[in-house]
């Protein structure tokens, strides 16, 4: 019985592991091989280097500053989109009046969820063309905004001024993931039993208290998946920043980030095994992230 | 011709997302199984109407970049192929992008036979060519051409084209449309306000002058796409120093860009951000934006190459009269006239080394330098392709016939450079540094420095593939 159970199990991961072993396992196997080659990606040729490809990473400015840019964005877009999502997640759920210790959603929390969620049912692409019409110098949303309200002298053309290209990345990165979060911290709070927010309430614990003593401790699982997902996405950044910047990857570098010169590497300078030293690079730089943010945002389960 | 044609990157980049990760991993997959498939192509008995020695059952299979010229004209070509070898199965495949449908055929060595490798996704020549996977095209130039047998086909391709296409003694790529590049104006709007187009730096900075007073924008460039100025300031550079300043640029010799003309013309263009006379924001705009305003009669001057007029048909009104002027001379002890052009040509067709049918290959491209193919494209793209005597019976667009005349005026003054297409990453970092200087963060004198350490990296890195001319 037992021994027929094992061999229909194992009969039904045969297809699925296999797919995964020749689609996924391989191709990373041999990316790693062809990042010690000098493959230009146009033949079946490829000699062994060594680490020659890895050697060139470190004299590369672009590389650097592409690292430099990936570090901010990982510094920046999953601390603020996390709080914020949790910001807004917190008040549509128990920003409501409070009846008798209890809590309540906020009027038409359900109408603001669909209105944050908007952004994620466009593709990566047109929210980039939207957003840089947004920014457009001269006749753009945000500059004619500025113009309106008498604030005249903060016009600039943003994704062109070195110093705030990035912020303008940023801001559109988190506008465009933000409504994910809020739905995905409000189904979490859902969960939260009300007796235990009753209690809370009856013990004399403000809004804010109840927040970071229970909310959030019983959220939390949701916020390190929240982080992990959020922090590939700032390593990576490649889309909006092709789309929307100068150059792309400008001004002068101040956007370069790592999926883009592994790219241009590869399909504009034929660099493919220079590309693929990138793209080990950035496979280890995602698993030491995921691995930190796990270890680091490791809290004790509270089980219920 | 070349790195200023990287531009149109904005929708394609959001498709690459999904593409880039998983393709450099598949293609992976293909390299390292390696299928090294070196078969010779066939090559038949030449003859009078077959001196390429085309095998006529021999399937023809051709790719070709279907962008602002369409594919019509390929389809015509081919009806022409078709018609010398009824016998032989013409496969075509219009597409826009090149390099991604191209590369993992090239890999798998399952190459069509011609591909017209243009538009914003080529594959890079100088990669193709280290890796002597391209056709040199020698045979067919030298081969007797199709109007006149008693001509070869090297003759009948206008000026400069394969010069401008000979790398290391070999051609391996036929540049089949006409472009010059200059400061593209309307001479409607200038005729209306009385603006005359200067023939000096000096005389343009004063009619710039001008034009602000009268509430017109003097100039604008493609913002986000800086690399437009690099064949403005080549232009400068080659009139002021002479072809060899040129030459010794392409040529990566030690502080070629420390050449005085060098400098001179950094200072010039510096000059036209330093003046005010940039359209304010242009550093934000896209070459569409910025082509718009131009078109719109905000702005006075653009730099451009040929097919800006058809990039923005719809857009420019009736009575605009599209028209280049040379870029003006910086001083008078230049080495070349005014009129001195830089004008080469784009869309670059190749044949595949290890295509199956590389002889009939060259014959397509020996068919695409008739007369009669010639006629065709001209009339169905409105462009000129390099062909002497092409297009007699066609009315020109006012920017063509315009470009007609500049080329004319030029004589044997026209000249072009390489670096570009040669070594990609350099021509990147020389656009950079252009945006920098044109939003003036940094001085001609800075912007020297760093080319010259842009090109210095570039010379001494042996594992780029170094081209003389």
């Amino acid at each position: 019985m037992h021994h027929g159970r094992r061999r229909f199990i194992a009969s039904m991961l045969v297809l699925p592991l296999t797919l995964y072993g020749v689609f996924v396992l391989s191709p990373y196997a041999q990316a790693f091989y062809l990042s010690l080659t000098d493959w230009r990606g146009f033949s079946a040729q490829a000699n062994f280097v060594g680490l020659d490809n890895f050697a060139r990473l470190f004299d590369d400015e672009l590389f650097w500053r592409a690292l430099r840019n990936n570090g901010i964005l990982l510094a920046v877009v999953p601390a603020l989109t996390v709080a914020l999502g949790l910001f807004i997640a917190a008040l549509l759920n128990f920003g409501g009046k409070r009846r008798s210790g209890g809590f309540a959603h906020a009027g038409g929390a359900n109408f603001y969820k669909v209105v944050t969620f908007f952004p994620l049912l466009l593709s990566v692409s047109i929210v980039g063309v939207l957003w840089q019409f947004v920014y457009t110098p001269n006749n753009g949303l945000l500059n004619g905004v500025l113009d309106a309200v008498g604030l005249d002298g903060l016009e600039r053309s943003w994704l062109a001024d070195p110093a705030t290209a990035l912020p303008a990345v940023i801001v559109v990165m988190i506008w465009s993931s933000l409504g994910f979060y809020v739905v995905l911290f409000s189904a979490a709070m859902q969960s939260v039993p009300s007796d235990v927010l009753e209690a809370a309430a009856l013990d004399g614990a403000g809004q804010v208290a109840t927040f970071w003593r229970v909310t959030l401790p019983l959220v939390w699982d949701s916020v390190q998946v929240a982080l992990v997902y959020l922090g590939v996405a700032a390593l990576d950044g490649f889309a909006l920043i092709q789309i929307m910047t100068v150059g792309p990857g400008g001004p002068d570098g101040a956007t370069e980030v790592l999926a883009l010169s592994l790219w241009r590497n590869a399909f504009s300078y034929g660099r493919f095994s220079y590309a693929t030293a990138m793209g080990v690079t950035l496979f280890f730089l995602t698993m030491t992230l995921a691995l930190l943010t796990f270890r680091v945002s490791r809290r004790e389960r509270i089980e219920l | 011709m070349s790195s200023s044609l990287n531009r149109r990157k904005l929708l394609h980049g959001g498709v690459s997302l999904a593409a880039m990760g998983g393709t450099t991993w598949l293609l992976g997959g293909c390299v390292t199984s390696g299928s090294d498939d070196d078969a010779e192509s066939a090559k038949g008995a030449a003859d009078e109407t077959n001196p390429l020695g085309v095998l006529p059952d021999k399937a023809l299979e051709v790719v070709i970049f279907k962008g602002g010229y369409g594919d019509d004209y390929a389809k015509f070509n081919e009806s022409l192929y078709q018609k010398r070898f009824p016998k032989a199965e013409v496969k075509h495949q219009g597409i826009q992008t090149i390099a991604q449908t191209m590369q993992p055929r090239l890999v798998a060595g399952d190459a069509p036979d011609v591909i017209d490798n243009a538009g914003d996704s080529r594959l890079d020549m100088a990669t193709l060519i280290s890796g002597k996977q391209v056709k040199d095209l020698t045979e067919l130039l030298d081969a007797p051409s199709i109007d006149d047998p008693k001509v070869k086909v090297r003759d009948t391709i206008t000026a400069g084209v394969i010069e401008s296409n000979t790398v290391n003694g070999a051609v391996y790529q036929l540049n089949y449309v006409s472009t010059v590049f200059g400061f593209y104006y309307n001479k409607k709007l200038f005729a209306d306000r009385g603006w005359t187009y200067p023939t000096t730096w000096d005389a343009m900075l004063t009619l710039c002058g001008e034009i602000k007073k009268a509430g017109v924008a003097p100039w604008t460039y493609q913002g986000k796409y800086p690399g437009y100025w690099t064949e403005q300031i080549v232009t400068l550079i080659g009139k002021a120093g002479g072809l060899d300043a040129v030459k010794a640029i392409d040529n990566l010799e030690p502080n070629a860009w420390k050449q005085p003309a060098v400098l001179a013309a950094a200072e010039a263009l510096y000059q036209i951000a330093d003046k005010g006379y940039l359209l304010s924001g242009t550093e934000g705009l896209t070459h569409t934006e910025a082509q718009t305003a131009w078109a719109q009669g905000k702005v006075a001057f653009i730099p451009c190459g040929s097919w800006v007029e058809n990039e923005m048909k719809g857009i420019i009104p009736t009575g605009f009269e599209t028209t280049v002027g040379a870029t003006p001379s910086l001083s008078t002890s230049d080495k070349l006239p005014h009129q001195a052009l830089y004008a080469g040509s784009s869309e670059s067709f190749i044949v595949p080394a290890q295509g199956k049918n590389v002889q009939g290959g060259l014959e397509f491209l020996r068919i695409m330098l008739s007369l009669e193919a010639g006629n065709k494209f001209a009339e169905l793209t409105g462009s000129l392709p390099v062909i002497k005597g092409v297009a007699k019976n066609v009315t020109l667009t006012p920017g063509l016939a315009s470009a007609r005349e500049a080329l004319s005026a030029a004589g044997d003054n026209v000249f072009f450079f390489k670096l570009g297409d040669w070594y990609a990453e350099l021509g990147k970092a020389i656009g950079d540094a252009n945006g920098a200087l044109m939003t003036k963060s940094i001085t001609p004198a800075a912007w020297a420095d760093r080319v010259q350490k842009a090109a210095d990296k570039t010379a001494g890195d042996s594992s780029i593939t170094k081209f003389k001319r």
